[in-house]
């Protein structure tokens, strides 16, 4: 065995070493303390559990990036949970017998068998929160809040914000009754806003029904409250979930809006991002030099019903590594005070003081020239902090 | 960072794509301030300040516009297919470097392959692909050019390869079998660029379709 291949990780697997672990921990806890002064209670679900949890509801989508083990007690299989998701969302349904709303929050580790895109590793730091037994739009508001609030923490500034309603495509393809293989293709058409191949599958084809069309139309189409009001015309009427939906994005829009009046808005129609458990609102957030969403959430209405109780629900997640990575925060508290290795009890005093203090404290025999640092100094008898240098 | 969000960055490859693209991105009031062709250089500035151009290998321009590197690209229809253009947006046809991509064989070969067909292509994903859609498993031997030399040198009973005018598979006593796609070449562009600079892209995309549109 070469010795390279004793140290080196998996790929896609890292590890964060003192700068970037400090800032990445002092970010977890910023955001989980964030999460409770709104009301969201901490879970911490298991790292592992039966794989029929995991993949229920939501989980479909999640199959594939699921690592797999069988439980030597039971045989039966176990997945290393990709998302926490299904998790709260179990909790919810199982444990709190709870009929009012629930807001959970977590932080945790998830493991990815591939990476969910090329910027990203296979072992994300999970941050969500997860609102149950609300279904009006008050929930849909408070969670896109807090997932701007979240980023904000986080000393993001241009945070822009993306819409969309899984309502929209869902009644314009009930409408327009495809075969099931020409709407696959219509949905893998759409989700690249591919227009030319929507042309080629929609086309001239008078078979093809109105509605049909008006997907075409819904590729073409985005930015900001005009795509809105500009989709309105086009699609309005079709179907009463159509406008529904129209009517929600609006709604919500205008609600964060006028909270959060210097925010970037934009629609985006074709967004059908885990198309198959969504039931309503989808929305995500960007940030200048990411070049995908840094955090993103929707509603999910229908996942509960495999656990035993459907309960509506919405929430958002987002990678703690990589919000951490692009906000180059900088962390407090690397400050050190240096203090001789003496076995002095006054000294000894000195430093727990200073320690319960809050600061940080290194004894050495030599003290490290470092600009910004202190040392602990004897003066007229008393130990002194003073700058180094001085 | 900051250069990212001044810039709108727009990936192109040499060859016959450029050629035919700047026209287009000239028709949008993109032009480059000096020679592309004749220089060394990656990165170009253009007439306009808030634009600038890289020069990549075709095959790369998914990858750079997936990772937000350049917002937008210009690449073969082949190459997303091959690629899977996951994370991109695929707005518009430019029409142009329209080709085929086709199975080819050796003239007057016999149909029947002992076993399974090996099959030649840089496309592995597509060609595994469509010889599945077909209802045949087919051993693929990933090549990076010259296809025609395999069946020549019974390395594999078929090619998938883009056939232009075919005057390269006949030079070598290939024909043009089945024509799994028509190819053309495409505008791509980044998700997260396409939501954050929308009011600086979309205009782009609606005049290079106005020019498609008025060409074709």
């Amino acid at each position: 065995m070469a010795v390279y291949e004793r140290w080196l990780l998996p790929d896609g697997v890292d590890e964060l070493l003192p700068p970037q672990a400090v800032a990445v921990e002092t970010l977890r806890r910023k955001l989980l303390d964030q999460a409770r002064t709104w009301g969201y209670d901490l879970v911490a679900p298991p790292l592992i559990e039966f794989l029929d949890s995991l993949l229920t509801g939501t989980g479909n989508d999640l199959a594939l990036q699921t690592f797999k083990v069988t439980d030597q007690l039971s045989g039966r299989l176990m997945g290393v949970r990709a998302d926490i998701t299904p998790q709260a969302a179990r909790i919810d349904a199982r444990r709190l017998h709870n009929d009012s709303v629930a807001r959970l929050c977590y932080a945790d580790t998830v493991l990815h068998a591939r990476p969910a895109h090329m910027m990203t590793g296979r072992c994300p730091l999970q941050f969500g929160c997860e609102l149950f037994g609300e279904s009006s739009l008050i929930a849909d508001v408070e969670a896109i809040s807090l997932m701007i609030e979240s980023l904000l923490a986080s000393d993001q500034q241009a945070i822009h914000v993306d819409l969309a309603h899984v309502g929209i495509y869902r009644g314009l393809i009930g409408e327009a009754s495809l075969s099931v293989d020409m709407e696959s293709k219509v949905f893998d058409a759409l989700r690249r806003k591919s227009v030319p191949e929507l042309d080629e599958l929609l086309g001239d084809d008078a078979l093809v029904p109105e509605s049909a069309r008006m997907l075409r139309y819904m590729a073409s189409i985005a930015g900001g409250p005009e795509a809105l009001m500009a989709l309105r015309v086009k699609v309005g009427g079709v179907s009463a979930e159509v406008d529904a939906a129209i009517d929600d994005l609006e709604s919500v829009a205008q609600k964060i809006k006028q909270r959060y009046p210097s925010l970037e808005i934009g629609f985006d129609f074709c967004e059908l991002r885990g198309y198959n458990y969504h039931t309503g609102l989808v929305f995500a957030a960007y940030v200048p030099g990411y070049g995908h969403s840094v955090a993103q959430g929707g509603r999910y209405d229908s996942i509960g019903q495999d656990f035993g109780l459907a309960r509506p629900a919405t929430g958002f997640s987002l990678d703690i590594k990589v919000l951490a990575a692009i906000s180059e925060l900088s962390v407090d508290g690397d400050r050190t005070v240096y203090a001789p290795l003496l076995d002095d009890a006054g000294l000894w005093r000195a430093i727990s003081g200073l320690r319960s203090a809050g600061e940080r404290v290194v004894q050495c025999a030599e003290v490290v020239s470092v600009a910004g640092h202190r040392q602990l100094v004897l003066e007229n008898g008393q130990w002194v902090v003073r700058a180094i240098g001085e | 960072m900051s250069e990212k969000k001044e810039f709108l960055t727009i990936a192109l490859s040499k060859g016959r794509i450029l050629d035919e693209t700047l026209p287009l991105l000239a028709s949008a009031g993109i032009e480059p301030l000096e020679d592309i062709s004749s220089s060394r250089k990656l990165v170009f500035e253009t007439t306009r300040p808030d634009v600038r151009l890289i020069i990549i290998r075709a095959t790369d321009v998914p990858t750079y516009v997936q990772y937000g590197g350049a917002d937008m690209g210009v690449t073969g229809k082949d190459v997303l297919m091959e690629h899977g253009a996951d994370g991109l947006y695929e707005p518009l046809d430019l029409k142009i470097a329209k080709c085929r991509l086709m199975t080819a064989g050796p003239k007057d070969a016999q149909s029947v392959t002992k076993g399974r067909l090996r099959v030649a292509t840089k496309f592995v994903t597509l060609a595994k692909n469509y010889y599945a859609s077909k209802g045949l498993q087919v051993e693929i031997i990933k090549l990076y050019g010259a296809m025609e030399l395999a069946p020549i040198l019974g390395l594999a009973d078929e090619i998938v390869d883009i056939v232009d005018t075919g005057n390269t598979l006949k030079a070598n006593g290939l024909e043009a079998r089945e024509l799994i796609h028509m190819i053309s070449t495409r505008l791509v562009v980044n998700r997260a660029s396409m939501k954050m600079k929308h009011h600086r892209i979309q205009p782009i995309i609606d005049q290079l379709a106005a020019t498609v549109a008025q060409k074709n």
